[in-house]
């Protein structure tokens, strides 16, 4: 599967992007890192490859369909930077997680999810159990592209290499495409396969 | 040993904020459901006249004395209270049910039903209040019914206006967005995410409408723009023990007042202990 943005340019105000002419491509067997500075639209970026938000200019296309707009579960997935605002304060962490594909108890015990945590609330576990429970989620069968928004960036080094270590075997294994949108030079050359740098 | 004293004292089971929101809400629920049952039961005394009991002050036979026709005050009183507390009732919950639609409303189906609304939030709020209530009251010929509908159209807009902040946020949210990149339905996601979001804050809203209601009421009718004399409502009792007033009469006005504001602050303390106790932020304290 080949996932790409055409053109891309994105504002919030009218007359004033922060986005602009943005292209790129990625192959689903790829780990493509996307390099920007604080503040750049990083976040936004993600949004609009996830189909999250319409580009004010220009498409995203999964195999020639545009993303924004697809009906039923997508198959490029988001792990959102802030996993205490991706899961909902009131549902139960089982609950939370039925709402996507079934996840593969391999992938649940990789990400040393314990089975208790899924009877908890989310405000009952730690941040950085709370994001490696919503890269699990992100891991449907249907998932074939992966986009990380900074995903690691308040947790620990341990889990952060645990995190990308299992993040790596996985796409390897199951040729899912992985976005890694992240600040962290270094971070993306030790995960992707090629890195493109965004500059203003 | 004063050590050990301190660590007894502290394990010592004390009532916590949450147990004491909680006997604040169910004493004011008892307490109000007391004056709406006994005022309808007091439907006979209240207007039952007795020539030997006229004018009386209070007593141990008439706790809020009597008026100029030998009627006991009390049993007037709790009965205008449960008329008050059934239009209350009335008024709140279809004002709370247009508040819940139109601020859905607002919030679900673009800018242009926004605007719409929101500017009709404005004209009413803009309308002083009293002269809303007054001229729709009249409109629909006083009485109960246009107490009822002139109270319920002039207090929505609060209460809409705070459902449509509620249902723009948590349209924005992640986890709703999220669940809809699972695939997860519209309709699923608001019954599952929304609603329960919205309906601690509809409930809190309709309690906390009672008491505007119910002091509206008593306005509308003191004024004589609101229930007919043959409905003792308390803005009845009110209005009529003006004139006794300068007599010297103060019993007349005074209990029937003083219950009033009492039970205004009742549904106030029964509106804001549930908020605390569902709001997420105080809910544990």
């Amino acid at each position: 599967m080949l996932l790409e943005a055409r053109e891309i340019s994105f504002g919030y105000k009218k007359g004033y992007h922060i986005l602009n002419n943005i292209s790129f491509a990625a192959e689903s067997s790829e780990r493509v890192g996307i390099v920007a500075p604080s503040g750049f639209g990083k976040t936004t970026l993600c949004k609009i490859l996830a189909g999250y938000s319409k580009p004010s200019n220009g498409q995203v296309l999964l195999d020639g369909e545009d993303v924004y707009g697809m009906k039923g579960y997508h198959p490029v997935q988001m792990i959102w930077q802030h996993p205490e605002t991706s899961v909902n304060p009131r549902l139960r962490l089982k609950e939370t997680i039925a709402e996507g594909d079934q996840i593969e108890q391999r992938i649940i015990n990789a990400l040393g999810i314990e089975h208790d945590w899924l009877n908890r609330f989310p405000g009952e576990l730690s941040g950085g159990e709370l994001q490696r429970f919503c890269i699990a989620r992100a891991l449907g069968q249907r998932t074939r592209f992966l986009i990380a928004d900074e995903i690691s960036t308040m947790l620990d080094m341990i889990t952060q290499a645990q995190i990308w270590s299992f993040l790596l075997e996985e796409t390897e294994k199951r040729k899912l495409g992985l976005i890694v949108v992240t600040h962290n030079t270094a971070l993306a050359e030790k995960v992707c396969t090629r890195i493109q740098i965004l500059t203003k | 040993m004063t050590d050990i004293t301190i660590l007894q004292q502290y394990k010592k089971p004390r009532l916590n904020q949450r147990h004491k929101t909680l006997i604040y809400f169910i004493f004011a629920v008892v307490l109000l459901l007391c004056i709406a049952i006994s005022g309808s039961l007091m439907g006979e005394i209240a207007i039952t006249t007795r020539s030997d009991a006229k004018n009386l002050l209070p007593s141990m036979a008439h706790p809020f004395g009597t008026d100029w026709l030998g009627r006991d005050m009390l049993a007037r009183t709790l009965k205008g209270l449960s008329i008050s507390i059934v239009i209350g009732i009335l008024a709140s919950v279809i004002s709370a049910i247009l508040a819940g639609i139109l601020g859905v409303l607002a919030a679900s189906f673009g800018k242009k039903t926004d605007a719409v609304i929101e500017f009709l939030i404005n004209v009413v709020l803009g309308i002083p209040h009293l002269l809303l209530l007054l001229l729709i009251s009249y409109a629909l010929g006083k009485g109960m019914f246009g107490v009822v509908i002139a109270v319920a159209v002039s207090h929505w807009p609060m209460l809409a206006r705070v459902i449509r902040g509620e249902v723009l946020a948590i349209k924005e949210a992640p986890y709703v967005k999220i669940a809809k990149k699972l695939g997860q339905h519209n309709l699923k996601i608001a019954r599952k995410h929304m609603l329960p979001h919205i309906f601690p804050q509809f409930l809190v809203g309709f309690i906390l409408l009672f008491p505007h209601a119910v002091l509206h009421e008593a306005a509308l009718t003191f004024l004589g723009f609101g229930l007919k004399p043959e409905q003792p409502g308390i803005g009845i009792i009110l209005s009529e023990s003006m004139k006794y007033l300068s007599l010297g009469m103060w019993w007349l006005a005074v209990f029937p007042g003083l219950a009033l504001l009492s039970t205004v602050l009742l549904f106030d303390l029964m509106g804001s202990s549930l908020r605390s106790l569902i709001d997420p932020h105080s809910a544990n304290k």
